[in-house]
């Protein structure tokens, strides 16, 4: 399980417009370099990024080589209801992060 | 009175416009084709438009390796009228595509903001998917003194 960090207020008032700062620890190998005999390094990336709150999805992304080393992804959703933010990263060779964050909306 | 530290930024962007220059024609617009084979993958046969998108990032960039960007896009976020997708592109990099999001009215506000690896000195291009249907863009130069993703000359 990968380490990941994700920044988002714990309480926020209804209808507030709160940023949500995510990292996933990943060395994003971009497929195009090679070791010192030559070979080509596979590619191993993060794919995809998806955010859901209470079941249903605010936010997606498709992620390429050209990202940096250790995503990351910095996103706005507006605060409806208390619940659960469940955030998801997947990628090449099965790759799977999960993070879930609980939200109180006042 | 130039330091010493302005002048070797001076000096590596210089080296890097005059590698650039040095690139056989035919691989420059072998880049430009698979840019514009990219956007069109995106927006199909629809004219993109410019404005209304902000891209941000440093115009001196001294390691492609992680370059911050953000896009902005001034749309007033509601059901009717949201910004559905945003996309990033980087000219010069052996894959053009940097990231795809896909956002909708309940993200409040259309910005996101991300880290890239850029290859070269080049353009960098961002595409937001209107709800309507229509595309609009932004574009930045940008300067690359120690590049990106390549180890092999492969520009």
């Amino acid at each position: 399980m990968a380490r990941v960090v994700v920044n988002l207020p714990q309480q926020a008032r209804r209808g507030e417009i709160m940023e949500i700062r995510t990292l996933a620890g990943h060395d994003m190998e971009t497929g195009f370099r090679r070791t010192q005999l030559g070979q080509l390094i596979a590619r191993d990336i993060i794919t995809r990024f998806a955010c859901t709150y209470n079941g249903v999805e605010v936010f997606r992304a498709e992620l390429h080589p050209a990202m940096a080393a250790n995503p990351l992804i910095t996103f706005t959703t507006v605060a409806t209801e208390s619940g659960t933010l469940e955030f998801r990263w997947t990628g090449d060779n099965g790759f799977s992060a999960t993070h879930s964050a609980q939200i109180s909306v006042v | 009175m130039t330091s010493r530290r302005q002048f070797l930024v001076l000096a590596c962007g210089a080296l890097a416009t005059g590698a650039e220059a040095q690139l056989p024609p035919n691989i420059a617009a072998l880049r430009q084709a698979a840019l514009q084979e990219a956007v069109r993958k995106v927006v199909g046969d629809v004219p993109v438009q410019r404005g209304k998108v902000k891209l941000e990032l440093p115009p001196l960039i001294e390691n492609g390796n992680s370059v911050p960007l953000s896009v902005a896009v001034d749309s007033p976020m509601t059901a009717a009228d949201h910004v559905k997708a945003i996309h990033v592109f980087a000219e010069k990099n052996p894959q053009p595509n940097v990231i795809s999001a896909q956002l909708g009215p309940r993200a409040g506000r259309a910005r996101i903001a991300t880290r890239a690896r850029i290859a070269d000195t080049g353009t960098v291009v961002a595409i937001a998917q209107m709800s309507d249907g229509s595309f609009w863009s932004d574009s930045v130069s940008v300067v690359v003194t120690l590049s990106a993703c390549l180890e092999d000359g492969l520009i």
